[in-house]
């Protein structure tokens, strides 16, 4: 197999080219998708039989739990790619899904609290599962702190994905934490393939809040690294080059 | 759309609540990275 392309994908400006292509596809598929899951888990899905209407919270706070581990998963490989390899892109990769993963480790966490409040009679409990997710939230913050951190952006890469690697031994606590522990946090309902909890007409917008999540988290991270690959290599005539057509044009917002 | 639907048997402030959350968050991904974008461009054409 030819993997040419994929060494080419190296180069700053071939990904550059490679994620301004692809960035609006995936943008335009979670779009719909999401209009659709929305629309379903809102106004299509019949009311819970126990949970009533406040089922539908499940909507938004499983794609962004769902997320939140997906995307420090992706960092700490990213991470281990950068330690390992040296490799720039996977430097930028670090610094761009910090911030989206800490944006969807809150939304689960806020959005939990919504769910838990008319379920469990309160916004928080010290419980296993959602002590570990806030711990998440506080690795990503860390990562974000330490970018911010550092003059040289190669070093600030590195530190972060020291901290990305060692932070993921947090990720299964969050998933199996569950299992391995008492807790007020029901088990996994969807992500259970074989033996379904749910109804299809109620699972079906759930899949698709799912898949519309992550192609959003996709094209939220592309675009990202693309900015990190600017800021570091605004000094390059490409990039000069761009940014000064781009301006001209006014499409640079 | 009936009140029983915005109601949302009672649970309208945590329905609601999540799905602007929701909405909130996608829209401060969105608009963070453009405007990220913008300052990179500018300042690739100020050095």
């Amino acid at each position: 197999m030819n993997w040419t392309w994929f060494h080419r994908l190296g180069s700053p400006p071939t990904f550059y080219r490679f994620a301004e292509r692809l960035a609006p596809w995936l943008g335009g598929v979670s779009v719909v998708l999401l209009a659709y899951a929305w629309y379903a888990g809102l106004v299509l899905v019949p009311a819970d039989y126990q949970q009533k209407d406040a089922f539908r919270i499940i909507y938004v706070h499983v794609p962004a739990a769902a997320l939140s581990l997906a995307l420090y998963a992706a960092m700490a490989v990213a991470g281990a790619v950068a330690l390992i390899w040296r490799m720039k892109l996977a430097e930028c990769a670090v610094i761009a899904i910090a911030p989206v993963g800490a944006s969807f480790t809150a939304l689960a966490l806020i959005t939990g609290m919504l769910w838990g409040k008319p379920m469990w009679g309160a916004y928080w409990v010290w419980d296993a599962r959602l002590t570990a997710e806030l711990v998440l939230l506080f690795l990503y913050l860390g990562v974000i702190g330490l970018a911010q951190a550092f003059d040289d952006a190669r070093a600030a890469a590195r530190a972060c994905a020291l901290l990305a690697l060692v932070g993921v031994v947090n990720v299964p606590i969050v998933h199996y934490s569950v299992e391995w522990w008492n807790s007020l946090h029901q088990g996994s309902t969807i992500l259970k393939f074989g033996r379904p909890s749910m109804s299809l007409e109620m699972a079906v917008p759930l899949y698709a809040a799912l898949l519309g999540t992550a192609l959003f988290c996709a094209q939220m991270v592309l675009r990202r690294m693309q900015n990190e690959v600017l800021r570091r290599e605004r000094n390059t005539a490409w990039v000069r080059k761009m940014g000064s057509e781009l301006l001209e044009r006014g499409d640079v917002s | 759309m009936s009140a029983e639907f915005w109601n949302m048997s009672g649970y309208a402030w945590f329905v609601w609540g999540s799905f602007g959350a929701a909405l909130a968050v996608h829209l401060w991904n969105w608009l963070s990275a453009r405007a990220q974008r913008r300052s990179a461009l500018e300042e690739s054409i100020e050095e």
